[in-house]
């Protein structure tokens, strides 16, 4: 499933209108893409839609960079 | 003007008369409607008088799960939810020295805490579909206070606070939430009240005659309507006259 990081990078960019080359691993949400809170909520019900997993609140807490969001789903996803 | 064709509403306590008469006019202006509440039999014939676009969920504001399951049923039943008309109160009047702690919590839980857990299960799909209306159904006497209705009083002003602080939350996803705070208007709530009671309260309405329930619904029309879409964070006072706020 390599292709988990490219998706979850693909709806970063969709989502919070970033330049790809922006969605960096280590890149956080929102000291480093410009996400707000309200946009962090919107790109966890993203991710959740796309991989068909729940992502409970207090995990979504944690994911605060993209590679966050990538090792949770890689480890969540079915 | 206030065309609702095409869109979807819940109503809570559907099967009162400021509800029933606000379920009656978004259904009028063409919204599909939810009514909820809980008297089923209430429901159930409104639903008949109403006819087509209408869905019953039975629900008790008093009950977390409950409540989650009226937002998924909702959704479920007329496919996304636009309006959400938190109407769903109740009085537990007493004067605040023999006032109990069951009647204090009651009331809180019912008109304030059912009214946040309902407002936030609705939330998600209003923000993935960049479109939301939320009306909150107050009262006068959160904003003037009213002796007897200490827990009353307390949880329609809070709606207010909440009202306000979801509207600067949401406002950037195209959702709007407002109040409309009714003043004396006739229902079966108000007709318990004795002759003298009615007497002195119309006194203080400058309009001299209490409200009609079709009054308030045209206020939850408004709010409810695209042409209401920069207006959030509100309340809307339709008294009569008998506060100017």
């Amino acid at each position: 499933m390599s292709d988990i990081a490219e998706r979850v990078k693909k709806i970063v960019v969709e989502h919070l209108g970033v330049e790809a080359a922006q969605v960096k691993e280590d890149a956080k949400f929102i000291d480093d893409l410009g996400a707000d809170s309200l946009d962090t909520v919107e790109l966890v019900m993203a991710f959740e839609e796309e991989f068909g997993i729940e992502i409970p609140d207090d995990a979504a807490e944690k994911i605060q960079t993209v590679g966050d969001a990538i090792g949770f789903i890689k480890s969540n996803a079915k | 003007m206030f065309d609702l064709t095409g869109k979807t509403a819940l109503v809570t306590g559907a099967s009162g008369g400021i509800g029933g008469a606000i379920a009656r006019a978004l259904h009028r202006q063409g919204a599909t409607v939810t009514l909820s509440g809980t008297r089923a039999e209430a429901l159930e014939a409104l639903k008949a008088e109403l006819g087509e676009r209408t869905h019953v969920i039975a629900a008790r504001m008093d009950d977390p799960a409950e409540i989650d399951r009226l937002a998924k049923e909702a959704e479920a039943a007329m496919g996304k939810l636009d309006i959400l008309v938190n109407n769903a109160g109740i009085t537990r009047d007493n004067i605040s020295m023999r006032m109990k702690d069951e009647e204090w919590e009651k009331v809180l839980q019912v008109n304030l805490t059912g009214t946040f857990r309902l407002t936030r299960a609705a939330m998600r799909g209003m923000m993935k579909r960049r479109f939301g209306r939320v009306i909150n159904i107050t009262s006068i006497v959160g904003v003037t206070g009213n002796p007897g209705q200490a827990n009353y009083a307390a949880a329609k002003a809070g709606l207010i606070g909440m009202s306000k602080s979801l509207a600067q939350e949401l406002a950037s996803r195209a959702i709007t939430v407002n109040c409309v705070a009714p003043g004396f208007i006739a229902t079966p709530m108000t007709d318990v009240l004795t002759d003298d009671q009615k007497k002195g309260i119309l006194a203080r309405v400058p309009a001299d005659r209490l409200g009609t329930p079709e009054e308030i619904a045209a206020g939850v029309v408004y709010l409810a309507s695209d042409e209401a879409a920069y207006v959030t964070g509100q309340t809307l006072h339709i008294n009569g006259g008998m506060a100017m706020i």
